[in-house]
């Protein structure tokens, strides 16, 4: 086997841009699925809309790409039919928390077991360069022309506070990091999220003198900061850093489709 | 057979059960709620899934999720639900996944008249979702009748891989009545057809077949790799923009609905034969006109039913056989929507008795119009 084998390589070329962070992203994943010897037909890979939604098409697995937002509540019901099999979705952050922001929130509460890999590129990049809900303050996409007044969400917060059990982000500028960290959610038993920061400089980064990847990777790789280095910082000078590595792992809390399957035996001993 | 009384709503519950429905996913609203409740009781003691989402949409997507992954699933809900609904049934016509729907219709638009009766739903059950594509709808009227057709609902959706929508209104899902409930071996089921497992390739087992054939996809799981696409596809699955793939596929999804309406049609005549006037209607409404044409055939005044069971597709050659050159009236619980099919169906105008205001359409006022306009 080799990672290879979890790509539809019939279906290359794929139809991102050139530069793009997603096919790092791609290769993490595809690398964890190999590293943890999955096999192909035991894995259903559901995406939403966009460009992370495409990825559906390239990875030789079950595979469903479904519609803008949703692909997590579709996922609930591959999950909930089939506790046995490994379910992984991938977003983006329009997918994931602006349309799909309700199922985001309830999937972490329930903490299914679902892998959710978002893809933060701060921009919808397959429409054109819109603001996100990750999206800088300040920055101009196609819909703020003169800057983005809205504050953006903390991926990392907002999937802690609404009870993911494993919460980790990457930048795709660790590629090593960013497939050790997908391998680590893969094996977690519950609801992990893991937020892949990306680059969009094709519409993102056009309109923020961030013009092309290698700029744009640049000012990601002087935004990142490892959690132990940022450990030994004051607040001062972490203030602006993107913190890097795994927030919260909690292997207590019992697993949805574990605590149904209890609940039926329950239902059904009373008979 | 076995004598129950309950409400439509618990019979849709029972019968999908028997159907061999395992999986659930709903959303609370009125009037379809018991529904919701009654699978939440039977589903775990079965082996079945039952699961409350988020929202609407969110149900919708998690049954369609169920079924891929090879369940028989089932979501229920009520008009302002089913609008939300509507991208994942087009979702589920597109990528021809089996799975039904049961919308409890009530009074609208919007909010409306979430406790009162309504047959507004009607056109959205066909239409209701973006782009052409194939559509089944039942509305049963009596309440083993709804037993029935909730079991017609899955044979259909997993013998077309389509979604299969199962109308009531709020009179037929909350009214308790007497169902006769058949014995299980009497009970006809369909699974859907799969591939055999085991191949090297899925080559002739993807979107691929003769035209009017459903096409055999396989589940999740199955030990094949298949892909299940949003976006218009090839045969094989995968996306394309080419015109004539686009085309043929689009003709084969409709063609599989399209060459079995002798099938999928069912209608229910009612002392049509030495009738002059026809009324045509569906639904709990249809229960008022067989109330009205037993009165006024007393008085000597010959009317006679005509009762689509299948909504969708329309039945236009059975109604025009039925209805020949007659005067027809088409009755209904909203401003005037099935109408438009039976104008097309006979190319001509026909006589109409409207009422969108919460209340159904009483015996009595059938009575009137056709004693008033009609003779």
């Amino acid at each position: 086997m080799s990672y290879m084998d979890y790509v539809r390589t019939f279906k290359l070329p794929h139809s991102w841009c050139p530069g793009c962070g997603i096919g790092t992203i791609m290769q993490a994943i595809v690398r964890a699925f190999d590293a943890l010897g999955w096999k192909n037909e035991d894995i259903a890979f559901i995406t939403g809309i966009g460009c992370s939604g495409r990825m559906s098409t390239y990875i030789n697995t079950n595979s469903m790409h479904t519609t803008h937002g949703r692909p997590l509540a579709f996922a609930t019901g591959v999950k909930l039919a089939r506790p046995d099999k490994h379910v992984v979705v991938v977003s983006g952050d329009g997918d994931a928390l602006a349309i799909g922001g309700n199922h985001f929130i309830h999937a972490a509460r329930r903490n299914i077991d679902i892998k959710l890999v978002i893809i933060n590129n701060s921009v919808y990049g397959m429409t054109g360069g819109q603001v996100s809900p990750t999206t800088p303050q300040m920055f101009r996409t196609q819909t703020t022309p003169y800057g983005n007044i809205e504050p953006n969400f903390d991926v990392v917060k907002l999937a802690i506070a609404a009870g993911a059990t494993f919460v980790a982000r990457e930048s795709v500028t660790r590629p090593r990091n960013l497939e050790k960290v997908i391998e680590k959610s893969f094996l977690h038993k519950g609801f992990s999220v893991v937020e892949a920061i990306s680059n969009c400089h094709i519409n993102l980064g056009r309109r923020n003198k961030l013009k092309d990847q290698i700029t744009m990777l640049r000012w990601i790789n002087d935004r990142i900061i490892p959690m132990n280095v940022a450990k030994r910082k004051s607040p001062e000078e972490i203030k602006d850093k993107i913190i890097l590595g795994v927030f919260h792992e909690d292997k207590e809390r019992e697993e949805y489709t574990q605590l149904y399957e209890k609940l039926v035996e329950t239902v059904r001993g009373s008979k | 057979m076995k004598r129950v009384v309950m409400p439509g709503n618990e019979t849709v519950a029972h019968a999908a059960v028997a159907a061999g429905c395992r999986f659930y996913a709903g959303y609370p609203i009125t009037p379809s709620s018991e529904l919701a409740a009654e699978m939440s009781k039977l589903l775990p003691k079965v082996g079945g899934k039952f699961i409350q989402m988020e929202d609407e949409i969110a149900s919708m997507a998690a049954a369609i999720g169920a079924s891929v992954a090879g369940y028989k699933a089932m979501t229920a809900t009520s008009g302002p639900g089913f609008s939300l609904k509507q991208e994942h049934i087009g979702l589920a016509c597109m990528m021809e996944v089996p799975v039904v729907i049961v919308n409890v219709m009530r009074g609208g638009p919007s909010t409306g008249l979430p406790t009162h009766p309504a047959q507004g739903d009607v056109m959205q059950a066909r239409w209701g979702t973006h782009g052409d594509h194939p559509i089944i709808a039942l509305a049963p009227a009596f309440p083993t009748e709804i037993y029935m057709e909730t079991i017609r609902a899955f044979n259909l959706a997993e013998r077309f891989r389509n979604p299969v929508i199962l109308l009531l209104d709020e009179i037929l899902a909350h009214t308790y009545e007497v169902v006769d409930i058949p014995e299980p071996e009497e009970i006809e089921l369909v699974d859907r057809k799969l591939p055999p497992s085991g191949l090297d390739r899925l080559d002739f087992y993807t979107y691929q077949r003769k035209e009017g054939d459903p096409p055999l996809l396989p589940n999740f799981f199955q030990g094949y790799n298949f892909h299940f696409e949003s976006l218009a596809h090839d045969e094989m699955g995968f996306p394309t923009t080419d015109p004539e793939k686009v085309t043929h596929i689009s003709r084969l999804r409709e063609a599989k609905i399209e060459k079995h309406r002798e099938e999928i049609w069912k209608n229910d005549e009612y002392m049509l034969e030495d009738a002059e006037i026809v009324i045509f209607a569906y639904g709990s409404v249809a229960r008022s006109a067989k109330e009205a044409i037993n009165r006024l055939r007393a008085e000597g005044i010959k009317v006679g039913l005509f009762r689509p069971v299948t909504l969708w597709p329309f039945p236009q050659q059975p109604l025009r056989k039925a209805v020949e050159e007659r005067k027809v009236l088409v009755t209904e619980m909203n401003s005037g929507q099935m109408v438009y099919e039976v104008e097309r169906a006979l190319r001509r105008d026909v006589f109409t008795l409207f009422k969108a205001d919460g209340t159904p359409i009483s015996p009595v006022e059938i009575m009137d119009k056709i004693k008033g306009e009609l003779i």
